[in-house]
């Protein structure tokens, strides 16, 4: 009875001027509408991004390479990148593609490998299983559409015998005498060595064919 | 009603510095009927004796398997045994599913051990009746892990648990030294006489009541029942048996005879000192 007197009757400016509708947030002055509209997005493209890693077997171990530049699109931004991972004594990860994620999983590994260390019951991780859980992390978050966006290779001994393993950002998994990803993967592998009971077998150099003859029409990368 | 002042709840501490309730538990663990565990430098093998409830019944299953590497025999109340199992078959397939790798026996009972202390320190809760030989083969070779209601888990060269147990880690013991050198016979047969020493005289080991777990390299964990055992058993057969009275524990196999008669004939609180060290660190 009493409220239409105390805020004034008849007034016409708004109580609640600016305020949300009922159910609805508070809009800011100059905040974007359309943004809050736009449904959220996960990563869709690596920003910072490494390229080539190399994996070779040989009797008795495994040879792991990778560059260290970090490409910021096609601008070779930062040249001090490194991109080998060691894990433990048996075993190293290289990684392609976006170098945040690379940085963020490798955090992940290294806590583990302390918590692993805690515990002194003589177990860690081998190459093996490192990158069976690798296929695992990597399947499980492109299903939640939010993919770790590298390519990992995993290198190691395990019993005695080298590992090589492969895992993609969508998870595709698996084991190769001889690796690579990222640009290397189109032109490095010189020479491939197959080594068997019965001895050394090197093919190559293979050199892949390319073409150039286009390159002068690419525009907007220079 | 109650034997004592002490004794309503788990997180109630007795003068004397015990908690009766997990005293209680580790009793359960002794009315069940009893296991051996031990272990060569190549094998670890479980052997368990197996009750049935009543004539009409088949005899209780004593060694479960967990997973390809490890397996279990309890003692003390089933229901609880299963529980755990579960756990540990969980684990053992998550550590299969996420690393490729069989888990190792020790992280195992290590986990038994976190998920048994829990209710030995919450109110209203009781802790597990059962207590379990673990029997696995891993990376580091063969093992013989002993876990208890009171959350302690030990890892042995040898161990027996259940009624009448005392008897069989007295054989134990007396024959420790020649364990680690034993071929896979030599030690089943170590394992059966160990066994056949808690049995009162006019009962003897047959291969309907008596059960054999083997685990070693690159095999899956082999459980032997019923005819599978009989060549083992025929190896002590006709043994002089070592003849000692069997005064100290009169146990009845919980598996076989229902949990109510726990606790009715015996005073289940443990008078003996020794009960307390069994359950802490000194």
């Amino acid at each position: 009875m009493a409220s239409s007197s105390m805020f004034g009757h008849g007034n016409t400016t708004p109580f609640w001027t600016g305020g949300p509708a009922p159910g609805q947030f508070y809009s800011f002055p100059g905040s974007q509408q359309a943004a809050a509209q736009t449904p959220a997005q996960r990563t869709l493209y690596p920003v910072v991004t490494g390229s080539s890693v190399l994996g070779i077997q040989f009797e008795g171990g495994v040879v792991i390479a990778a560059d260290m530049l970090g490409s910021y699109g096609s601008l070779a931004r930062f040249r001090d990148c490194p991109r080998l991972f060691k894990v433990n004594d048996t075993t190293v990860v290289g990684a392609a593609g976006d170098y945040a994620d690379f940085q963020y999983l490798t955090n992940v590994i290294e806590q583990q490998v302390i918590d692993e260390e805690c515990l002194n019951d003589g177990f860690g991780y081998t190459p093996k299983s490192l990158h069976c859980w690798l296929t695992r992390v990597l399947y499980n978050r492109r299903s939640k559409f939010n993919p770790l966006w590298n390519t990992y290779i995993v290198a190691g001994i395990e019993d005695q015998k080298p590992f090589l393993g492969y895992v993609d950002k969508i998870g595709m998994a698996y084991e190769a005498t001889s690796l690579a990803c990222g640009f290397g993967a189109y032109i490095a592998l010189y020479q491939v060595a197959v080594i068997t009971k019965d001895g050394v077998d090197i093919k190559g150099p293979i050199k892949s064919e390319t073409n150039w003859e286009v390159a002068h029409m690419i525009k907007g990368y220079e | 009603m109650f034997r004592n002042q002490y004794d309503n709840d788990v997180t109630v501490w007795s003068p004397q510095g015990r908690i009766h309730q997990l005293e209680y538990a580790m009793e359960a663990v002794k009315q069940g009927s009893a296991c051996v565990g031990l272990k060569s430098k190549t094998h670890a093998i479980l052997i368990a004796l197996k009750r049935a409830p009543s004539e009409l019944s088949a005899h209780q299953k004593k060694i479960l398997p967990i997973d390809d590497h490890v397996a279990v025999s309890i003692a003390g109340l089933t229901a609880d045994a299963r529980l755990l199992c579960n756990f540990m078959r969980n684990e053992c397939l998550n550590s299969r599913w996420a690393y490729n790798k069989p888990l190792p026996i020790s992280r195992l009972v290590s986990m038994v051990g976190s998920k048994s202390q829990i209710p030995t320190q919450r109110y209203g809760r009781r802790p597990f009746g059962v207590g379990l030989l673990v029997a696995g083969y891993d990376a580091l070779g063969p093992h013989i892990y002993q876990t208890c209601p009171s959350a302690n888990y030990y890892d042995c060269k040898a161990m027996a648990i259940g009624a009448r147990s005392q008897s069989a880690r007295t054989y134990l013991e007396k024959h420790l030294d020649v364990f680690l050198d034993c071929s896979l016979e030599d030690l089943v047969k170590h394992g059966l006489r160990a066994l056949r020493d808690t049995l009162p005289s006019e009962v003897d080991l047959t291969s309907k009541n008596c059960s054999l777990g083997i685990a070693c390299k690159d095999k899956k964990f082999a459980i032997l029942d019923d005819d599978d055992v009989s060549p083992y058993l025929a190896l002590i057969e006709g043994e002089e048996r070592s003849s000692r009275p069997q005064a100290e524990e009169a146990g009845q196999a919980m598996e076989a005879d229902d949990a109510g008669t726990a606790g009715t004939s015996t005073d289940p609180v443990p008078a003996d000192p020794q009960a307390v060290d069994e359950g802490m660190d000194q």
